[in-house]
Parts: structure tokens; C-alpha cells; sequence
């Protein structure tokens, strides 16, 4: 049996590391998921200082919450932060067969442990005598001397793999500013710089597009990035809606009939996103 | 408290991340299930060694973090180069190997 202490302690962890666990199954952005992760690891963190085990509670958190979950979030900002889980189901019935399967096997295992004869109970005060770090360590260069190099040889081949199967061979030799250059004037698509974003002195912000003498958009002045994205501000229409209030105050001012009031062009439609690449094929 | 608590606790973060595995589609939350599942055996285990009283349980756990470590890195470099050639995450859009 433990102390009370620690069973308090235990019950305000459990609640948190499933809480988490719940929390990354059930969240739908994936910076969300490895946020809660990240919870869980440190509350699990916990738990292993509580249980004696010292060193794997610090590398727990060094290596889990540092190391790997940075890995995570720095792959999910690089992969999208906004991609969400698509609700399409593939296969008809999986989810729930998944959630039936997954309750069941959780019934099996806690079914199990609870049938297991697990009444006696050690503790750690004799192994860890001189030490927990000192224990291991006597440990991992003795008896699994043999496994921890092994060990060594598969952080290398993981290291290894992951640059071979990120590394980019480049085909073409990298093109200079000159041919650039030459090249844009043979084209003679846009030989002058692109346009600039923004509208008068009233945005400047990047994912405004410019206005053309007409009132419409420019689209070339908003970065490919976010044309892509579909994530252009258009004040196209708000501009044209108070260009109306501005004659129709002034007209009112000048108590101008009806018909001698001067037309400004209807507001436009919302700018409609461009295509991504899969709603183009 | 008995410290058979702490198998518990551990069976059901393992079963949680099984589940996520098998209903969740997007890798990389995939690849948090499988950690998920991981942290939940080096619990389990961290308990046996102190239910028994040696130090072996805790080695155990050690090594499996070495291989989680090794997993995750070799699993995001190919989540990233199917990001690369598919524009998606998702699990469901890699059946290049289907006909």
C-alpha cells in the first residue's frame, strides 16, 4: 500500500492524463491532439518521479515532451496547422466498429488485470539504495550492455533514414538572377514587378489585393501562397458601399431629385476563392 | 492505494490509443496514438519493476524510449515525403499501392 499522499496525487494525475488522452483522440485540429499529448507525457512524468523511477521521470520529459513533441508540432506546422480530419468515411461502419473494438479491448485488459494475482508488492527503497541513476546505470553496462549497443546502431540507422527519405536531389542546376531575368522578358507575361498589395493608405496588409482604376481586384498583387489558400480579404466592397453613402448624402444635402443622382456601380460579389489544385482536376 | 491503480491507469491510455489509432485519419495524430500507446506499456512496466523491486522494469522502459525516439523520426520523415507528393495527411488518400 501506498501513502495517502500519493494516492492523491495519483487520482489528480489519472484524471489529467486521461483527460489528455481523451483530448487528443477526440480533438479535431492536430495541434490541438499534440497539445494534450504533451499534458498527458507530463502528468505520466509524474508518475514515474512518485513511483521511484527518477531518471526515466526526467527523461520522460526531456526527451517526450521536449524532443518529441517539438518533432510533432514542428511536422504539423509544416504540414498544415488548419489540416482538420475529414468526417468522410471511407469504409461504411469503421468508426463505430473501431469504438466498439477499442471498448472491448479495454474491458479484455482491465478484465485481465483485475483476475491477475498481483498482492505482492516490493517497492523500490532496496534497488534503489544507492541510487536510481546509480542502479541503472550498473544495469544498462552489465548484464544490457549488449541491447544498449544495439541500441546506438538503431538511433543511427533512424537518423540516417530520416535524411534519406527527406533529402531532395535537385535535377536542375539552380537558376541565377540573371537567367531569371532573361527568361521573364522572353516569356513577356509580367516584365515588370508584380503589383503591391494593399489599397490606398487604408490596408496594407498582405492578403489585400490591390484595386484596378475599375474597382476590381488584382489578384496577381497577393502572394501565391495564399491565393492558393483561398485566403484573400477583398475591400473591393466595402469601399464601393461607402463611395454610395458618400453621393447619397451629398445628394441628399443637395436636395437633388432621384433621377439626377449620379449611379455608382452595385457593390460587387464576395471575390470567389480560386480553385485549389484538387477542385482544378 | 493499492499501486495496482497504476496498471489500470496504464491499460486505459493504451486501449485510448488504440482506438485513436483505429479511428482517427490523419498520420500524424495516428503517429500521437502510437506514442500514446508507448508511454502507456513504459507505465505498466515502471510499476512491475517496482512491484517487484528491481531495477530491470525501468531499463525495459529506457529502451523503448530509445525506440519510440527512433520511430517517431523515421515515421514523420515519411509522413512528410507523402505530404511531399500527395498534399495530404490524411491516411485515407495514400492508396498509391491499391489499384
Amino acid at each position: 500500500m501506498t501513502s495517502t499522499g500519493e494516492a492523491v496525487q495519483f487520482w489528480v494525475l489519472a484524471v489529467i492524463a486521461v483527460g489528455g488522452a481523451l483530448g487528443m483522440l477526440l480533438m479535431r485540429k492536430a495541434v490541438h491532439s499534440a497539445l494534450c499529448l504533451a499534458a498527458t507525457m507530463l502528468s505520466l512524468a509524474v508518475c514515474y518521479l512518485a513511483q521511484g523511477a527518477v531518471f526515466l521521470g526526467v527523461v520522460q520529459i526531456v526527451v517526450y515532451t521536449g524532443a518529441i513533441m517539438m518533432l510533432f508540432l514542428f511536422v504539423v506546422m509544416l504540414v498544415g496547422v488548419s489540416s482538420a480530419d475529414s468526417l468522410k468515411e471511407q469504409l461504411k461502419g469503421q468508426r463505430i466498429a473501431a469504438v466498439l473494438c477499442g471498448v472491448g479491448f479495454g474491458v479484455l485488459l482491465i478484465a485481465g488485470l483485475a483476475n491477475a494475482r498481483l498482492s505482492h508488492f516490493t517497492g523500490l527503497s532496496e534497488a534503489n539504495a544507492e541510487g536510481n541513476v546509480q542502479g541503472l546505470a550498473k544495469l544498462i553496462f552489465t548484464k544490457y550492455v549488449w541491447a544498449f549497443e544495439v541500441t546506438g546502431a538503431l538511433l543511427i540507422t533512424a537518423a540516417i533514414g530520416a535524411m534519406v527519405l527527406t533529402h531532395r536531389e535537385r535535377v536542375h542546376e539552380r537558376l541565377t538572377q540573371r537567367q531569371l531575368a532573361a527568361q521573364r522578358v522572353k516569356d513577356n507575361i509580367q516584365v515588370p514587378p508584380m503589383p503591391a498589395p494593399g489599397v490606398y493608405a487604408r490596408h496594407n496588409a498582405v492578403d489585400i489585393p490591390a484595386l484596378l482604376p475599375d474597382g476590381t481586384v488584382a489578384e496577381d498583387s497577393v502572394m501565391g501562397t495564399l491565393r492558393e489558400r483561398g485566403q484573400i480579404r477583398d475591400v473591393s466592397q466595402e469601399m464601393l458601399r461607402r463611395m454610395a453613402e458618400l453621393e447619397e448624402s451629398t445628394a441628399d444635402w443637395l436636395g437633388r431629385p432621384s433621377s439626377a443622382r449620379p449611379q455608382v456601380a452595385a457593390p460587387r460579389q464576395a471575390l470567389e476563392t480560386v480553385p485549389t489544385k484538387e477542385e482544378a482536376e | 492505494m493499492n499501486p495496482v491503480n497504476y496498471l489500470y491507469l496504464a491499460a486505459l491510455l493504451f486501449t485510448i490509443g488504440a482506438s485513436g489509432v483505429l479511428i482517427r485519419r490523419n498520420a500524424i495524430v495516428l503517429f500521437m496514438c502510437v506514442e500514446l500507446m508507448l508511454n502507456a506499456s513504459n507505465l505498466a512496466l515502471v510499476t512491475f519493476s517496482r512491484m517487484h523491486g528491481n531495477l530491470d522494469g525501468q531499463i525495459l522502459a529506457f529502451f523503448t524510449m530509445v525506440v519510440a525516439a527512433a520511430e517517431v523520426v523515421v515515421g514523420l520523415a515519411i509522413i512528410v515525403s507523402i505530404f511531399r507528393t500527395r498534399h495530404s495527411a490524411s491516411v485515407d488518400d495514400s492508396n498509391l499501392m491499391k489499384l
